[in-house]
């Protein structure tokens, strides 16, 4: 298997081999991480940008990290500092960063097909970093990652993804990845945030938590922002709380070993008890961790690089 | 250059007549005639043999651009587009800049289209001034200037009291009221129709009940006033449905159809591209067979393309922040003749019938026949042409159509006005 991708867009249309070769391409890449020196020179004298029109930090700074422990020379934009506030359009800050020759441009934009607009114009790898509501594909490949590493298989296992699924481009990735590894995956989220066209996707749609929490192997809890998207759909967070809080008394209900996760950053209090979110079942840091070595996997993958030629 | 023109041989659709023959058609000064006065010599005449000769297309919801927005369109181009389609009569929405609130814009529109425009152009007035949904405009004199009807198209009131107001005043002056019928609480944000791909792709859903709460409204408003009021663009079933039962209880309502809801689906937008995104949205396969079951069965009489042309610029931008709508005068009777005639739907002369007589009935307009005395607005069809849309090959101004590089069935070879040849497929434009 050799990838075969300029861009990394989506895993709506990757296929299971592909998805495969990210993750263990990133196996390969967390080892490099595990040694004293982190650097490896596959993207020695690339240029990396990253062109973050929406505000974002824990993304951003990995990609900066991965870009540098791969040797490019990286450079980061915020919609703040850049052209955008000119009033210059996406297109041309984007073939203007290609004409200063960028060779990887990493997106993040609160718009969806934003990745693939540019894509579709730029030479450049493009690398999506966050679509609007549509996809968050590294964002996938790390919780797949996280899951496959700590249970040993996607295959079979009950994986729920909780809270404002509608708004949310990381369920969406999340659903590709896991169901197309063989995972059972549900959605659980209030009627308002979670519409019946879900189902399409291959996916089981819940509005009762506790319902299916014994089931879970895997808990993963999205961000609620209830200010900036879900005013109009619940009515308040502390009823949000009460239905689908992870509260230790519903964490009563699940197995023993459930893993919890959580894209972060988390609301202490709110998607989670506080005390959860630092208990043993919670892998919420590691999957910061391995988001590094699956950012280095696809950039790495994008330039063209095949498996065995990590260092 | 001659002034008689004989079609030779075509097969004459002229639903006004109710007539499919194949005969000749002879054209003099302008109008249709019986017998030519002229000399032989003086008569031009057009190989129709093997071809449909019908009465010049009229498009009843088409977007000039002019005055104000002459980026996208002008009467010019846009009345071009018209003819290379086959249209020999527009029906121009007032959401121009200004828009077409005032007595003086109408009589500009008339005059520029009499000066740069290659075929009959008939503006339509506003409901509000300045499209603004919250007092009316002054629908009187719009209509002595000129005006055909009186529409927001592009915006939809949303005061229902305004707009019961609206259909009463209007029906004095026998003006219908057309109505672009969305719902702004329902819509807002939305990007593409509501469903299976809008989850899919991210994008905010525009669901069909936007449209059909205003369209049950209008049914309702339509049957207290007994003003006509016609719903443009219907997408979806259920509104196919609300017109069918207000009709079947005689309530002075209408719809139409625009060629790309019933040639495409929402799941066209899975692409992010913005030629695919249009006001209304493109719905579902499931609508696509409820319009044309409502074209079919009489309840959805009139087509349209809608033609809404926008810049390069504009459209290549963030699918969300593109502007709504494409263009369609160049491909809509392709795509009627595909979608409904040679799909079996319903019959070819339907399809001239709704883009002629029908649409020249419901706004009052002296066009749509091939009655010896007419104007001699012809066109002549090929209706089994084959044939490939490019955008670069567009005669109008913006080339955000959805169908580049879409091969199509049927297309207009000849297009006259008032006994002028102004486009035929060989030459381009002729005048």
């Amino acid at each position: 298997m050799k990838w075969t991708r300029k861009d990394f867009i989506d895993i709506q249309s990757l296929s299971r081999e592909e998805i495969e070769l990210v993750l263990d391409t990133a196996a390969s890449f967390k080892k490099v991480l595990e040694r004293p020196i982190k650097k490896v020179p596959s993207l020695r004298g690339k240029t990396v940008v990253n062109l973050f029109i929406e505000p974002s930090t824990r993304t951003r700074v990995s990609f900066e990290l991965a870009a540098q422990n791969l040797s490019a020379d990286v450079i980061s934009m915020a919609a703040e500092s850049s052209s955008f506030k000119k009033g210059e359009t996406l297109k041309d800050t984007a073939l203007n960063l290609q004409a200063l020759n960028a060779e990887f441009i990493v997106i993040r934009h609160s718009a969806a097909g934003a990745a693939q607009f540019l894509a579709e114009r730029l030479n450049a790898h493009v690398i999506n970093a966050g679509d609007g509501a549509h996809e968050h594909p590294t964002q996938a490949m790390l919780d797949t990652f996280t899951i496959r590493e700590k249970l040993g298989t996607l295959e079979g296992k009950h994986i729920l993804i909780v809270g404002d699924i509608l708004y949310s481009r990381v369920a969406r990735s999340d659903i590709w990845s896991l169901t197309k590894l063989g995972a059972k995956v549900t959605l659980v989220g209030p009627t308002t945030l979670l519409p019946e066209h879900f189902r399409d996707m291959g996916v089981g749609v819940v509005h009762d938590l506790d319902s299916v929490l014994p089931q879970a192997d895997v808990i993963n809890l999205l961000r609620i922002q209830h200010e900036r998207q879900s005013k109009a759909a619940f009515p308040s967070l502390g009823e949000y709380i009460g239905v689908y809080g992870l509260t230790r008394e519903r964490f009563k209900k699940c197995k023993p070993d459930v893993m919890i996760m959580h894209p972060g950053p988390i609301n202490r209090g709110v998607e989670i008890e506080s005390d959860l979110a630092d208990c043993g079942n919670s892998v919420i840091l590691q999957q910061v961790t391995n988001g590094l070595a699956v950012r280095m996997a696809v950039l790495y993958l994008v330039s063209g690089g095949a498996v065995g030629g990590v260092e | 250059m001659s002034k008689a023109f004989l079609f030779k041989g075509g097969r004459v659709i002229d639903p006004a007549n109710g007539e499919d023959t194949v005969r000749d058609l002879k054209v003099e000064n302008g109008k249709i005639v019986k017998e030519f006065s002229v000399a032989n010599g003086e008569i031009e005449t057009i190989d129709a043999n093997g071809k449909v000769v019908c009465p010049g297309l009229i498009d009843i919801h088409v977007h000039l651009r002019e005055p104000g927005q002459t980026a996208k369109e002008t009467i010019a181009t846009g009345t071009q587009s018209a003819a290379a389609g086959g249209f020999t009569t527009v029906v121009a929405m007032p959401n121009t800049t200004p828009p077409v609130d005032s007595t003086a814009t109408v009589s500009w529109i008339i005059q520029r289209a009499r000066e740069t425009g290659v075929v009959n152009v008939y503006p339509t007035g506003c409901i509000s001034q300045g499209m603004a949904g919250e007092l009316l405009a002054p629908i009187g004199s719009l209509k002595k200037a000129g005006v055909v009807a009186i529409t927001d198209d592009g915006k939809c009131i949303q005061n229902n009291e305004l707009m019961r107001r609206a259909l009463e005043y209007a029906r004095m002056f026998n003006l219908v009221v057309m109505d672009h019928c969305q719902d702004y609480a329902l819509t807002a944000g939305g990007v593409m129709n509501e469903g299976y791909w809008s989850t899919v792709l991210g994008l905010k859903g525009w669901p069909a009940i936007a449209e059909e709460i205003i369209i049950a409204r209008n049914a309702m408003l339509a049957e207290l006033t007994g003003c006509r009021v016609h719903c443009q663009h219907v997408t979806s079933a259920g509104g196919v449905r609300i017109i069918r039962e207000a009709k079947q209880r005689g309530v002075p309502i209408s719809g139409e159809i625009c060629a790309h809801h019933i040639a495409l689906t929402d799941e066209s937008l899975k692409g992010y591209n913005s030629d695919f995104k249009m006001n209304p949205p493109l719905r579902t396969q499931r609508d696509i067979e409820a319009l044309l079951t409502g074209f079919a069965d009489g309840t959805i009489e009139y087509l349209a393309s809608d033609h809404a042309p926008h810049c390069n610029y504009e459209k290549e931008v963030e699918i969300a922040d593109a502007p709504f709508g494409i263009v369609g005068l160049e491909t809509e009777f392709a795509l009627f003749n595909t979608k409904i005639a040679k799909a079996g739907i319903s019959s070819l002369p339907k399809v001239i019938e709704a883009l002629t007589v029908k649409a020249a009935r419901l706004l009052d307009l002296p066009k749509g026949t091939l009655t010896v005395g007419a104007d001699a607005d012809v066109t002549v069809l090929d209706p089994e042409l084959r044939w490939t849309v490019r955008k670069t090959q567009l005669l109008s101004k913006s080339k955000n159509t959805p169908f580049d590089g879409t091969e199509l069935t049927g297309r207009a070879i000849f297009t006259m006005v008032s006994g002028r040849p102004v486009w035929s497929l060989e030459k381009g434009i002729l005048v």
